[in-house]
């Protein structure tokens, strides 16, 4: 992104995440008791960048940045809903999946972007699920092909139209040389659990398979004739609203968009700030803990709403990590710090973790979870520095352990004023990764020991020689080296080689036990980022290029 | 333990302000300390020598003298004078501002050449440690502790780079140039040369001929470096330097003159007879030329080094007297190499002029070599004799490079392995030669008074006569 910037402050150049419900231009969400319906209606001349359009029901980044504002409309706005239906607001046809002349025309850089967004927002469709309880139906009222059949395997249940033509697929293999690399892969034997026979002649039969078949192989729930099909939608939308866990609510709350400054220094929130240093390719990710203890009872939390200090601190974050990951390529270093009293802090874990079965708090919680999970699977160097003034506690140690190398200051002659690194309870199983681990589990590569040690010190300010010794921080650097020590090893990292890093660290983050998610992100993505640069997909003659042209695409046959 | 900074360690480096770098050399400086108790010069700690010291960078304070007795001498921290609005002069990045810090993407590379060179200068204190107990004169035994003062100060200086600059790191790494030990199997000097002791004064001539000349030449590499604080450093490190090899070239040309003295009294060129008389014979003189030069053009490392190209690229060491060039960037050039070609001869190759910027710090470094070879053929030419001293050809002998284990003859041709053992006694410092060697190195005291085989300097040192006591024993 160029840096000119607008004398108001705000950055003309930034792309933002903001939408609203009001002005979405691709889908439409109805709210009836229970179910939200979410019916995508792809307005074809409104893609995000010129040069396509977005035909047949398929999506670009900006259709799938309205679906991940409904779904966090649904989450805090529409508490009482219990179901979500995902659906087409168009004549038979579903949705064809991510356009191809956009990814076609797209730079190596957005595609892996766009997938990291549109994966996370649909592992956060499962995790609202499996935590939260809120069901997901995908009804599948027409063809339904590619990143369409991805999104309808995001959902609990796929019920699917037979009218003798439509199908479910996965073409990209066959006709664009890439690979349904939103969890398609992944999900149709990991979650379905389809024979890998079946899926491997799935995966490469780009007219994909009708409803009985779908049904048969295992790759869609139901199906059900036209005529039946509102009838099948109510019974298993009532099934899944019975299934539901989702905690009892009256009242939703109001996400108002946020209070945001974006200037040449960086992004600026009310308790997050990045500053940028575009020379250094660096941000420094301040969060600053609340000045004052915030509502202690459910009735105080709900009136705070969207004010709510750990719920608007989640939202702010989450927003910071999506737009320095689309804005700022080049910011490879991010640097967390915190602020603030620990002990508010901790107050605020009690909080949240004693009224956890108050449905504000829990969604909270999961969007606290969500947000965490998409710094660990961001491709940017993470280091934390736990420095004089810092507030690594609790909800914000998770932060300490999220970085791939933290340094933690020392003053031998004021170690009254050294900042300390708390574990709580929230650090044990609140936040779990996308491995379905704890960061701690995870960082002591599933040994229980050093979970124990760290078990132990619970709620106790620990200094650097403790979290040190207990494993917590990676050094730990008096006042005399802080500056230097601290310096050398930013420029330092920011001086290798950002693909090998990207790399690296996502090795290293995620050792012992997988999930489906870490083999979407582990795996698949790293298989289908390697594809989109070979010339067999990206080429002039390479499929993704010659789509629609009438060519064939040119391949090189040697298999590497 | 607490030390007036000021006072005990002379410096530029407002130390007194710098509490990091004071409590680095609290714990350093006690270690050093014990270091040149154990390792550093034999049986000397409690006589007076007379020695400079420098207590400044000026003309006024870089040689100040006095008697001092060694473990009390004043190790100081000095930085070469700034050089305002100094740029980049080389690589890369020419003409950009120097860094007043280290930037973290050659962190490493940086402290892998200051370590490199701090271990150079404890190593060879260790090697010369025995050398005092046969020294062939006051003077030169004064010459010697200079030598070794100095090059702890050096050490001082990497040390200060490393404490200043490095962090954690760096201290540790100032700890390890203590711990290594030059000839100790378990934990050696890193460059395999000074893990050799120097054991007589003939080849403590050579090593501050030649092996300090290549210090020198590593240095003024290192005085160009982008990181002016190491710049800086080694600039002024190159003042004292050059008394190192002022003790190599006087010393050398002292035996030269006492040997053409013994010629003339015994009206003959016979080794054998000058060996009798108690003289070094000129070939004998030549093998260990041979020897040192060799081992010193080593030190330069492998003539197609893809360290150099990039150390060079990054502004992170230029050649010696970069500014003598006209090129700095070095991108498209390209230098002739002599190397071995498959059919036992000469052939040559043509490599990026980055990657060979070894071969050119060692060019000069020849050239460098051989003025003092002229100097001493005059002497000799003078004397009324044809014999010429030489440096051998920079294929000869050497273990590191292209032509490493490459068996040649003195002016470099090929040679079969056999013919080659059977010549090198001829050569290189035979068994027979080092033991006459030995025989020679008696300990000379009474002050004004020369071993045999060495002539006496023209002068004393800073205007004292050559029968100063300049140690008192």
């Amino acid at each position: 992104m160029s840096a000119v910037r607008d004398t108001a402050g705000q950055s003309p150049n930034y792309l933002t995440y903001d939408r609203h419900p009001d002005s979405y231009v691709h889908w439409h969400m109805t709210i009836e008791g229970e179910v939200a319906t979410l019916s995508l209606d792809v307005n074809e001349d409104k893609g995000m960048k010129p040069g396509y359009k977005l035909k047949l029901n398929s999506y670009d980044l900006g259709v799938d940045m309205e679906l991940h504002d409904a779904l966090q409309r649904v989450r805090f706005e529409h508490p009482q809903v219990k179901v979500v239906v995902l659906t087409s607001g168009k004549e038979r046809m579903f949705c064809s999946g991510a356009n191809i002349y956009m990814l076609g025309q797209s730079s190596h850089a957005w595609k892996v972007n766009f997938c990291k967004f549109t994966n996370e927002t649909r592992n956060g469709i499962e995790d609202s699920s499996r935590h939260e309880g809120l069901r997901f139906l995908a009804a599948v009222n027409g063809a339904c092909a590619g990143g369409g059949y991805e999104m309808a395997l995001a959902c609990d249940k796929i019920l699917m139209v037979d009218d003798r033509s439509s199908t479910v697929s996965l073409p990209e293999v066959p006709l664009l040389g890439v690979l349904p690399g939103t969890g398609g892969l992944t999900r149709i034997i990991d979650k379905r659990r389809v024979r890998r026979d079946l899926a491997d002649f799935f995966c490469t039969t780009s007219e994909g398979v009708r409803g009985d078949r779908a049904r048969q192989w295992g790759l869609v729930d139901h199906t059900a004739r036209p005529q039946q099909f509102s009838e099948a939608l109510a019974s298993h939308v009532a099934r899944l609203r019975d299934s539901s866990t989702r905690r009892p609510a009256n009242a939703g709350i109001t996400l108002a968009p946020l209070a945001r400054v974006i200037d040449d220094t960086g992004i600026h929130y009310r308790h997050v700030d990045v500053a940028i240093d575009r020379k250094a390719r660096t941000a420094i990710i301040t969060v600053s803990a609340p000045t004052a203890a915030g509502p202690t009872d459910r009735a105080g939390i709900h009136a705070a709403g969207a004010d709510w200090w750990p719920l608007a601190m989640a939202r702010e974050l989450d927003d910071a990590i999506l737009l320095l990951r689309l804005n700022e390529l080049e910011v490879g270093t991010w640097i967390l710090k915190t602020r603030g009293n620990p002990a508010l802090l901790q107050a605020i874990d009690d909080t949240l973790l004693a009224l956890k079965e108050d449905w504000l708090v829990a969604e909270t919680l999961g969007l606290l979870r969500r947000t965490l999970a998409r710094l660990d699977v961001s491709s940017r160097s993470l280091y934390a520095l736990i420095d004089e003034g810092s507030c690594f506690a609790g909800t914000l140690a998770e932060l300490a352990l999220c970085a791939d190398r933290s340094y933690m200051l020392q003053l031998p002659d004021t170690p009254d004023q050294a900042p300390t690194l708390m574990l709580g309870e929230v650090n044990f199983g609140t936040y779990p990764m996308v491995n379905h681990q704890t960061r701690l589990a995870t960082r002591f590569c599933g040994r229980p020991e050093p979970v124990t040690a760290a078990q132990a010190v619970k709620g106790q300010a620990l200094a650097a020689e403790q979290a040190m010794e207990l494993g917590l921080v990676t050094f730990a650097p008096d006042d005399l080296d802080w500056a230097d020590e601290v310096r050398l090893a930013i420029e330092e990292r920011a001086s290798l080689s950002p693909d090998a890093l990207t790399g690296m660290e996502a090795s290293l983050r995620f050792g012992g036990q997988e999930s489906m998610e870490t083999r979407i992100f582990g795996r698949l993505s790293a298989w289908q980022n390697w594809i989109f640069i070979r010339p067999n997909a990206v080429g002039e003659q390479g499929a993704l290029k010659v789509f629609g042209t009438g060519s064939k695409a040119q391949f090189n046959w040697e298999r590497v | 333990m607490s030390i007036n900074y000021s006072e005990r360690i002379p410096n530029n480096v407002n130390l007194a302000g710098d509490r990091t770098l004071q409590r680095a050399l609290e714990h350093w400086q006690p270690r050093f300390l014990d270091w040149w108790q154990e390792m550093g010069p034999s049986d000397f700690a409690g006589h007076d020598v007379y020695l400079r010291t420098a207590v400044g960078v000026d003309v006024e304070g870089w040689a100040s003298y006095g008697a001092v007795k060694m473990p009390d001498y004043r190790w100081g921290i000095f930085l070469a004078d700034a050089i305002p609005d100094r740029r980049i002069g080389f690589g890369d990045m020419m003409g950009e501002p120097v860094w007043q810090q280290v930037p973290g993407e050659f962190r490493s590379q940086f402290r892998r050449l200051i370590v490199t060179q701090g271990d150079t200068e404890p190593a060879s204190v260790e090697q010369q440690r025995l050398l005092g107990l046969t020294c062939p004169s006051l003077y030169d035994l004064r010459n010697l502790f200079q030598v070794n003062v100095e090059e702890g100060r050096h050490l001082w200086a990497m040390v200060y780079l490393l404490h200043a600059y490095f962090g954690r790191d760096g201290r540790e790494e100032a700890e390890e140039l203590l711990a290594r030990h030059s000839g100790d199997e378990d934990k050696p000097r890193i460059l395999g040369t000074f893990n050799e002791p120097i054991e007589d004064w003939l080849s403590f001539f050579c090593f501050t001929y030649f092996t300090d000349r290549d210090g020198k030449y590593q240095l003024k590499s290192l005085a160009e470096s982008s990181f002016d604080p190491l710049a800086r450093t080694c600039r002024f490190m190159l003042t004292e330097e050059a008394h190192h090899m002022f003790v190599g070239e006087t010393g050398l040309s002292r035996v030269v003159r006492r040997t053409l003295e013994l010629m003339k009294e015994l009206g003959t060129d016979d080794p054998a007879a000058i060996r009798r008389a108690g003289g070094i014979d000129f070939p004998l003189l030549q093998r260990y030329l041979n020897f040192w030069f060799t081992s010193s053009l080593d030190l330069f490392g492998s003539e197609v080094s893809s360290n150099a190209a990039t150390t060079f690229a990054n502004g992170i060491k230029g050649r010696p007297d970069e500014a003598l060039y006209e090129d700095h960037l070095c991108t498209e050039s390209t230098l002739e190499l002599a190397v071995p070609d498959d059919k036992g001869g000469v052939g040559t190759e043509t490599v990026p002029m980055r990657n060979a910027m070894n071969e050119v710090a060692r060019e000069s470094y020849v050239k460098d070599c051989e003025m003092g070879l002229k100097r001493w053929n005059m002497i000799i030419k003078r004397a009324g004799h044809d014999l010429q001293l030489s440096l051998p050809s920079t294929r000869f002998g050497r273990n590191i490079g292209t032509w490493a284990g490459i068996p040649t003859d003195l002016q470099g041709n090929r040679m079969s392995a056999e013919d080659h053992a059977h010549k090198r006694p001829q050569w290189l410092p035979n068994e027979e030669d080092r033991a006459f060697v030995k025989s020679l190195m008696v300990r000379v005291t009474e002050p004004g008074k020369m071993a045999g085989w060495l002539a006496p300097p023209d002068r004393g040192i800073n205007n004292m006569p050559v029968s100063y006591e300049y140690v008192r024993v």
